[in-house]
């Protein structure tokens, strides 16, 4: 009995202890720490976290890094908690968020200091290409700092499962169905495989975009546009065409599964954003023989890009070690730390183009070169909650089939966004 | 009226508690439906008073009344299920099996197991995938050869919940023949032997006897194992992650306050959850406090 009462008593203590040092690290001294909050914390995300953090370190002797990441897939554990810590007044020094219209709901509650001088002071107009500046900014403010650019339309394929169907990757919408069909006809792959529910969402942006066509796919998100018009319904009848081509049981997989069913010989094709990448030579597949890349059919020459970016909330406890640490993320060399190591690309076109292989050095060129859309499921384009209406009007989809009723729900989703 | 000194010790020592419940618990239940009865439809909004708008509204919400459909299909099934498979094993246990012991703790092991855990083996056993890439529960009936009772699991049409059941089964059954044994080992062996003696065959003692004494302990089972299930987030979370065809309330609430950052259509699932589980519960407090009041 008496060892229960000791442990007992060691085990709050031990609590209590905790509560204190939680509640030490919000109260330190402010000259003396940053915080920076993300949800990178693993694979070559963390480590390109870590690898700017040993930069931040040595170039800021005085400011101790607190690295305050949350885990959860694409960030959805890590807004749960920053949103409770913005309405509580207690924001970190920065924090990770997608860059372009996902921030207009913190921008809007009036969570978020604009950046636009700090770009004029850090000479950042001309150094981010000014497509990308004009669709991040939002009511004539830039509230975030790019660090990479990550690329949404890109057609992943097994050069195996092709050549035994006798297909070419194909470039246009059309070819992509003739090919998926084939693929049905002669293989026993998956013609196009697909994961959970997020990732039919993924698909969806990349077909609206090779149908409507650049100019077509970004007047969707302006004001007011117009998601009823024939066109749409035309790009939604091709996705519906295309859908038919998915694995069955899509639902019980993530987009790793999915992915990796096409370097496993599972699946023809798949289309998932470039950080497949990292998956891909994780598992040590060999770019040309377990898998190869083309843009989506029909989106050749456009970047539909989603961006990584650190913000300055309103009342960082230490505005000028946030500001430190915005000067290391959107400088040159800052970007060309990180993007290596988490496989991405930096959105500054000044980039030391020798520090980026294979894909990501043809990536490189392409964001160069390209026109660019932005993306909507990863927060690029729409306010969270027109992607929610999008996201629920492609669950009903899947659920029920009905094209018709998607497109009803599209235009629902954008009148309720404004 | 009684001194000051019979009730005023008493009182003190339980008011802490009278106020840090009333705070956090009815003061946010109240904070909710004050939410929930506003037009807070943003962060920033005020929120005017619009009365039981929302209730109404979220009726024709694309998800929310599949999301229903798909907790009544898990709680019906879930509950059921659980309390058969229980009252079955506390049977069994009840007639004296040898190693009783070992048996109880097998059967009460996986309430052991978090629901997450739980639900990730299950995420893998439930795995829909056709007959050329089976895994799970479907390539152990292949191998069996019973191919035809492969399924697509929780991704079935409108039943799919049913199949999501099977996990929570699996884990809250042992808990279920655990009351049960308790109630059966709390009839008292004189009832059994009267009733014996008067002739009854052992089927008729279990009956006519044994279950009617058991009510009370049916009635506990139904409510622990039914609020939960009524509450069920992890689980599903688990196993399907967030998608449309495993939605439920919970997951609803969730993904208002978290994605579309609407506090009061939050707040209105919110409220909806507590009313439900409210009809399972209040009979029973009602139920306690009779029967409390009629012990004293």
């Amino acid at each position: 009995m008496r060892r229960g009462w000791t442990a007992a008593l060691a085990i709050s203590l031990a609590g209590v202890l905790t509560a204190t040092a939680c509640g030490g690290s919000g109260g330190e001294d402010a000259e003396g720490s940053v915080e920076v909050f993300s949800w990178w914390t693993g694979g070559g995300e963390a480590a390109g976290l870590d690898a700017l953090i040993e930069r931040f370190e040595a170039d800021n002797a005085g400011i101790a890094f607190n690295n305050a990441a949350v885990a959860g897939g694409s960030g959805t554990n890590a807004q749960g908690v920053l949103e409770s810590r913005l309405q509580a007044n207690e924001p970190p020094d920065s924090f990770q968020g997608h860059a372009g219209a996902e921030l207009m709901d913190y921008i809007e509650a009036g969570y978020l200091e604009p950046l636009t001088e700090f770009y004029a002071e850090q000479g950042l107009n001309e150094v981010f290409p000014p497509e990308l500046l004009e669709q991040i900014t939002l009511d004539g403010e830039i509230y975030s700092v790019p660090v990479n650019i990550h690329r949404s339309n890109v057609l992943w394929y097994n050069p195996g499962v092709l050549e035994e169907a006798g297909v070419e990757p194909p470039t246009t919408l059309a070819e992509f169905e003739d090919a998926l069909a084939t693929v049905e006809e002669e293989t026993d792959a998956i013609p196009l495989s697909l994961g959970a529910q997020w990732t039919a969402d993924h698909l969806l942006e990349s077909i609206l975009l090779a149908s409507l066509g650049t100019e077509g796919y970004n007047a969707l998100w302006q004001p007011g546009a117009d998601w009823s018009t024939p066109e749409v319904t035309e790009a939604l009848e091709t996705f519906d065409r295309i859908y038919a081509y998915t694995n069955t049981d899509a639902g019980a997989a993530d987009w790793q599964e999915a992915s990796q069913a096409v370097v496993d010989g599972d699946a023809a094709f798949n289309i998932m954003g470039d950080w497949a990448l990292s998956l891909f030579q994780e598992v040590g597949a060999v770019e040309g023989e377990d898998y190869g890349y083309v843009p989506t059919p029909g989106t050749d020459g456009t970047y539909l890009w989603l961006s990584d970016s650190f913000t300055l909330p309103v009342n960082a406890p230490n505005p000028e070690g946030a500001q430190a640490w915005l000067e290391l993320v959107s400088s040159q060399e800052g970007q060309d730390i990180f993007n290596p190591l988490k496989g991405s690309i930096p959105a500054r076109t000044d980039a030391d183009a020798s520090l980026y292989e294979g894909y990501l050095a043809d990536a490189l060129t392409d964001w160069q070169e390209s026109t660019m859309a932005p993306s909507y499921q990863h927060g690029a384009a729409a306010n969270n909650r027109q992607k929610s209406g999008i996201n629920d009007a492609v669950g009903v989809y899947i659920r029920d089939g009905d094209v018709a009723a998607l497109q009803e729900a599209l235009v629902t989703a954008a009148g309720e966004a404004g | 009226m009684r001194a000051k000194r019979d009730w005023l010790p008493g009182l003190l020592l339980v008011s802490p508690s009278i106020i840090l419940i009333g705070v956090f618990v009815y003061g946010l239940i109240g904070w909710n439906f004050q939410l929930a009865t506003s037009d807070k439809h943003t962060n920033i909004a005020d929120g005017e008073f619009v009365g039981l708008d929302n209730f109404i509204a979220i009726w024709s919400e694309a998800r929310w009344p599949g999301a229903v459909w798909n907790a009544l299909v898990f709680t019906v099934v879930f509950v059921l299920t659980a309390l058969l498979l229980g009252w079955l094993l506390a049977l069994l246990l009840d007639k004296g099996v040898r190693g009783e012991a070992g048996f109880r703790t097998v059967f009460l092991f996986p309430m052991a197991v978090s629901f997450i855990a739980t639900g990730i083996v299950w995420r893998w056993l439930m795995n829909p995938a056709p007959p050329d890439r089976a895994v799970g529960l479907n390539a152990l009936f292949q191998d069996i050869g019973l191919g035809f009772l492969a399924n697509e699991w929780w991704l079935t049409d409108r039943w799919g919940m049913a199949a999501m059941a099977l996990p929570a089964i699996w884990q809250l059954s042992g808990y279920v023949m655990a009351l049960f044994l308790a109630g059966f080992r709390g009839v008292s062996e004189d009832l059994r032997e009267a009733a014996r003696v008067d002739g009854c065959s052992e089927r008729q003692v279990y009956w006519h006897v044994v279950l009617p004494q058991l009510r009370p302990v049916t009635l506990v089972a139904v409510i622990i194992i039914g609020h939960m299930s009524l509450k069920v987030f992890d689980l599903i979370v688990a196993v399907a992650g967030r998608q449309l065809a495993a939605d439920v309330p919970a997951i609803y609430m969730w993904d208002q306050v978290y994605e579309v950052r609407d506090p009061a259509m939050g707040a209105t699932a919110a409220s909806y959850l507590l009313l439900a589980v409210a009809v399972v519960i209040v009979p029973y407090l009602v139920w306690t406090l009779r029967s409390e009041r009629k012990a004293s």
